[in-house]
């Protein structure tokens, strides 16, 4: 929660709003935007410059939601460490399971069987509609459109119906365990699944009807946010930012994980590299989620839902009360966790916000030594500065709006 | 140095004089680089061997062994689709190491998290400030020393 950030510093306002004072001719006024602004989703402190309306220098602050997770794994047996990946970016929660449970299994050597697998994929998409639902709703909102709000959240209710499902739980999941799933899947999946694929693509349709031949959306987010692909590169920027600038980079495409490269599906691009080339974008996304979901439903693999590993995964419940074996390994995973070999991976997916990494350092015990987590909000606040210098200070709302970032995935 | 079995790889074998070891595990290139070594080789890793983007900067603290901090980078070669893990080890008395945000401007922010977390120096940064915990806060969180539960007054 420090004072100063970016490559300006709040020291570095002041001092230059005094400097600017005297050689304008007139004042430029320090305006601190946040910690609790709304349109700030989450609590991030800006602190602005203006020049009139225009903004001269923008400096990030953040921290405020700073909870220590990375260290807290350190104290958690391998299996326990899921539950905190929910946790760090509360709008993509799968996306995080999955990306830690890779790990973990790379390190391990794990071979996940196919129905895992497909069932991964399928939720970690419904994790990418819900997050874009959740995007669209409040960005939306934040710029006027009071509706579209309540029809996204319509249909995010129904995804985390479906979350409630598998899981039991809405929000913080855990459905993916290292080794697998935590759960079989539920009867009747099929159907609510499918209910909601048939209806989805026809609300997309419903969303753009409000939106994007809007005078007053295109009025407010075309030509605006605009950021160069050579900046976004240079500040380690990822995911939807740097498509809407129309480089196709994916990691679902470049490093196939958990069985991605068996859908068939499109890495949409787009080149106006402004507020309204990244709302179609996320558009186009959300039918090439429902794509693989689709494919995901019609083709899903019957088989085991965990892999046949013994000390890791949790024995059944019947095989418990008639085989000592699988009493004891019940107990020793439950009461100290199981032993990883020793190394250090790091594992990408694309999560919906962009690149999300998990960097694993194993001692060889059965707690991690280090678990670094490269989340893809704090790279994309680096650019705020470039996104919005120069601009008009309505003009604010819509570009923190369209990077789409959780504070809670930057802050950790 | 590297070992014989890298000799082939070509990336290892562009960064080998400056390296102090490398090893390539579950498919992912890591090379250890001289600390004081360390802006030259991301130079070389980004202008040479077109390694476009920073992916992350961090910390490992191998407390009590010495040296006692890894730094860790990882770079991604967005054409090549491919990555590279460099890592510099740093003493525990004087943890400094050269900042590397003159050949990425993105390292700025991952460089302070880990001065912030880890307390390691680094040189020529532009902000070097805290960025997680408050600006008065004592000691740095992810040291291995760094007490986990316990009330301060």
């Amino acid at each position: 929660m420090s004072t100063t950030t970016g490559v300006t510093s709040e020291s570095d306002v002041r001092r230059d709003a005094a400097a600017h004072q005297e050689s304008r001719g007139h004042r430029t006024m320090v305006l601190n935007m946040g910690p609790q602004h709304p349109s700030t989703h989450g609590v991030l402190r800006l602190l602005l410059e203006l020049d009139g309306e225009t903004i001269v220098k923008a400096a990030p602050d953040i921290g405020y939601l700073h909870t220590g997770i990375e260290k807290e794994f350190e104290v958690k047996t391998y299996q326990q460490g899921v539950t905190l990946t929910d946790r760090i970016d509360y709008l993509a929660p799968l996306s995080n399971n999955l990306v830690y449970c890779l790990a973990v299994e790379k390190l391990l050597g794990l071979e996940i069987p196919e129905q895992a697998q497909w069932t991964r994929v399928m939720l970690a998409e419904f994790t990418r509609l819900n997050s874009h639902l959740v995007w669209l709703a409040t960005h939306a909102i934040d710029i006027g459109a009071m509706s579209v709000f309540l029809y996204c959240f319509r249909e995010r209710e129904e995804i985390l119906r479906i979350f409630e499902m598998f899981s039991g739980q809405r929000m913080m999941t855990s459905y993916f365990r290292v080794g697998g799933l935590a759960l079989p899947h539920p009867r009747g999946w099929q159907k609510r699944v499918k209910d909601f694929v048939d209806i989805f693509p026809s609300r997309i349709d419903e969303y753009e009807e409000l939106l994007t031949g809007n005078r007053i959306w295109t009025g407010r987010t075309k030509g605006i946010g605009y950021i160069s692909l050579e900046d976004m590169l240079d500040l380690s920027v990822t995911g939807p930012m740097l498509r809407a600038a129309g480089l196709a980079i994916d990691v679902r495409k470049d490093a196939p994980y958990s069985s991605y490269e068996k859908f068939d599906f499109t890495v949409p691009t787009r080149t106006e590299n402004d507020v309204f080339g990244r709302y179609l974008l996320r558009i186009e996304e959300m039918r090439q989620s429902h794509r693989i979901i689709k494919q995901a439903l019609e083709g899903m693999p019957s088989g085991p839902h965990q892999a046949d590993a013994p000390g890791i995964v949790l024995p059944e419940r019947e095989k418990m009360k008639t085989q000592m074996e699988s009493l004891i390994y019940h107990f020793k995973i439950v009461t100290e966790g199981f032993r990883v070999p020793e190394g250090e991976v790091y594992q990408a997916i694309e999560s919906p916000r962009g690149e999300v990494g998990c960097y694993l350092v194993s001692d060889g015990t059965q707690k991690p030594f280090r678990v670094h987590w490269r989340g893809p909000s704090f790279g994309n606040l680096q650019s705020i500065p470039k996104l919005i210098e120069g601009t008009l200070i309505a003009d604010v709302i819509a570009a923190l709006g369209s990077m789409d970032f959780v504070l809670g995935d930057t802050d950790r | 140095m590297i070992p014989e079995s890298l000799q082939d790889n070509p990336i290892a074998a562009a960064l080998a004089d400056l390296a102090v070891t490398a090893k390539f595990e579950f498919n992912e290139l890591t090379v250890e680089i001289e600390a004081a070594k360390i802006v030259e080789a991301m130079k070389r890793a980004r202008h040479d061997l077109k390694f476009e983007r920073l992916t992350s900067v961090t910390g490992v603290d191998r407390f009590p062994a010495e040296p006692r901090f890894e730094v860790v980078y990882h770079l991604q070669g967005i054409a090549a689709k491919q990555r590279l893990r460099l890592k510099a080890r740093v003493s525990g008395q004087n943890p400094q190491i050269e900042s590397v945000t003159p050949v990425y401007r993105g390292a700025e922010w991952y460089e302070r998290e880990t001065f912030d977390l880890f307390g390691v120096q680094f040189l020529n940064h532009p902000n070097l400030t805290r960025i997680m915990m408050p600006e008065d806060w004592e000691g740095h969180p992810l040291r291995k020393d760094y007490p986990i539960t316990g009330i301060r007054y």
